[in-house]
């Protein structure tokens, strides 16, 4: 602790925040010392606030958009007739937050991710990092990936349906085969870029093979494995939706292909957004992870 | 002559060759140096002469094919942190934060955390560095990652301290006052130094001795003296010895250069371009 406080004192980059905090003071809230800080602050986050305000305009527009072509029934060779409006989505939503069923899809699928997405990292990390590190193990498995790795993970499906004893089991396996490649490619570039200098620097300080794998390489990679990870868990998305629709019998993907079938067509479009939204959840779950395990490169 | 245990430096007829396609290639060839205990030596000479390769040998990265390296009549098996490095290119750990870095070596010996935490603390203190402890490589100015540098190399109290060039990627302001942070430094801590560089006025500013080395392959052409007084003051530069050691080296370090890029270039080769591209004017502009 006291070494934070240390920090804090030094770095004159805390001032902004400590006096933002005086901006929330009632007492201060008027005077023209008040307002000179204000603006100070309006003229610092400028960028910010813009990309905030044109974030949320474009939102409000898509959403817009989506009502005008849908409520005029608008037929321009796309027919949006059978498309549902923003108003039946969220009607839908409504009746389905409060439904059992429609949170055990999500659920259910939420959990897939976790357990292909966790096994495929616990794979891929390490395998990668040995292959980085020793050239023999690389010179052998990377062939078998070079050739596996173009095959889509949905080409997977009726592979995996014989592989695997239970339908549970042969997605899980798809989830885990979609994000392992990106995972591994990665992590073997994030390897193949590790400045050369800070090894020898780590070994003329007395680090031996252990303590340069562990303090040198495995930070030097993490920057390149997490852009690994981001990509995993947008491809394992893709995957596991993919496999639900073919061969699940839960799941959000399972959810949208029933509710095209039952002919719920508000439904269908309240399935995609709920795997957008779960998607974009996931990748700034690994972005927050990220931001905890490398606070070097945030601080930039 | 030889103390053990002090960092007495032998390059005995060093010499590195590698195998390529056309045959086995001699980057460098027969150097013989010494550095005495607690003496400051510059190596200098054109680029590509093969001084950084014998520096990495020093360091242990590389094994001569001939000839023998040691330190206080040890062969170099390996580096050590008995042998600090200062490497050209910034090579603080970008993941650490200025502390963390000076602390490494300490870790790495197994010296406990608190124990180090002070150590570093202390040391940091003593070159000026204490209000960015806490700080990533990433917010320091290039001279001061160098001077963290430093201050790492030497928390393992190595004898010797092997420098590759390093101030040629700072400004010139920075670098004269980099050199008195490092004089300063060698003084108070005795410590042997072979200094790399290409710079003619630094190696004078700073050393004792110098050698020249040759282009490639690499082999020592001259071994001067600097008989100037310490401390060096950068008024110095003025004085009449200094300039006269400045032109020794120059026309000593001239000929390399040339050589190192394939040969004088000849008036009458001039006269051909010239006319070649009438109009040009070229010979004039060079």
């Amino acid at each position: 602790m006291e070494s934070l406080a240390l920090r804090h004192a030094t770095e004159p980059h805390e001032m902004p925040a400590l006096q933002e905090q005086a901006l929330l003071d009632p007492a201060t809230v008027g005077t023209p010392a008040f307002q000179a800080q204000a603006g100070r602050w309006l003229r610092l986050h400028r960028s910010g606030l813009r990309a905030a305000l044109l974030g949320l305009v474009s939102l409000v527009f898509f959403v817009g958009l989506w009502q005008v072509l849908t409520a005029n029934r608008i037929n321009l060779y796309v027919r949006f007739m059978n498309v549902p409006s923003p108003e039946q989505v969220l009607e839908r939503a409504r009746i389905a937050l409060h439904s059992a069923s429609f949170g055990s899809h999500v659920l259910m699928s939420c959990r897939r991710i976790l357990f292909g997405f966790l096994l495929a990292s616990a794979v891929a990390i390490p395998l990668g990092l040995l292959m980085g590190r020793f050239r023999v193990l690389r010179e052998i498995v990377f062939p078998v990936s070079e050739v596996l790795r173009p095959i889509p993970a949905i080409a997977w499906v009726p592979m995996a349906i014989m592989l695997w004893p239970t339908n549970e089991e042969s997605i899980l396996f798809i989830t885990f085969l979609g994000s392992f490649f990106p995972i591994l490619i990665n992590t073997l570039h994030g390897m193949a870029s590790v400045d050369p200098v800070l090894v020898r620097a780590a070994r003329c300080l007395g680090a031996r093979e252990a303590a340069v794998f562990r303090e040198v390489y495995l930070p030097a990679s993490l920057p390149q494995i997490f852009t690994g990870l981001t990509i995993g868990m947008g491809v394992a998305w893709v995957s596991l939706i993919a496999a639900e629709m073919i061969s699940g019998q839960f799941g959000i993907g399972y959810f949208t292909w029933e509710a095209y079938s039952l002919v719920q067509y508000a439904d269908i479009a309240l399935g995609m957004l709920t795997i957008g939204v779960l998607g974009l959840a996931s990748s700034w779950a690994i972005r927050l992870v990220g931001y905890f395990i490398m606070p070097w490169s945030s601080a930039r | 002559m030889a103390q053990p245990g002090k960092g007495l430096i032998e390059v005995r007829d060093f010499g590195l060759r590698y195998e390529t396609m056309e045959g086995s290639v001699e980057a460098v060839t027969n150097v013989s140096l010494i550095v005495r205990p607690g003496e400051f030596v510059s190596v200098i000479g054109p680029s590509g002469c093969g001084k950084s390769t014998m520096l990495n040998a020093l360091a242990g990265f590389l094994t001569p094919s001939n000839g023998s390296v040691t330190v206080d009549g040890e062969a170099i098996t390996g580096p050590s942190p008995d042998r600090g490095m200062i490497f050209q290119q910034y090579s603080l750990f970008p993941w650490k934060t200025v502390r963390e870095n000076v602390e490494f070596g300490m870790k790495m010996k197994g010296m406990s955390a608190s124990k180090r935490h002070q150590a570093a603390r202390t040391l940091l203190g003593l070159a000026g560095l204490l209000p960015f402890e806490n700080h990533y490589p990433d917010r320091l100015s290039g001279g001061m990652k160098q001077r963290v540098g430093i201050v790492r190399a030497l928390a393992t109290s190595p004898r010797i301290l092997l420098l590759d060039e390093p101030f040629g990627a700072l400004d010139a302001q920075t670098r004269l006052i980099m050199q008195q942070i490092l004089t300063n430094m060698w003084q108070r801590l005795k410590i042997s130094v072979l200094f790399v560089t290409h710079d003619i006025d630094e190696a004078i500013f700073l050393s004792d001795r110098i050698y020249v080395m040759t282009a490639r392959p690499g082999t020592i052409k001259a071994e001067i003296e600097v008989p100037l007084p310490r401390p060096r003051l950068p008024a110095m530069a003025l004085s009449s010895e200094f300039l006269a050691l400045r032109r020794g080296l120059m026309s000593l370090i001239r000929e390399e250069s040339i050589r190192a890029m394939g040969g004088e270039v000849s008036a009458d080769a001039m006269k051909g371009l010239a006319i070649d591209l009438e109009g040009l004017e070229l010979a004039e502009v060079l």
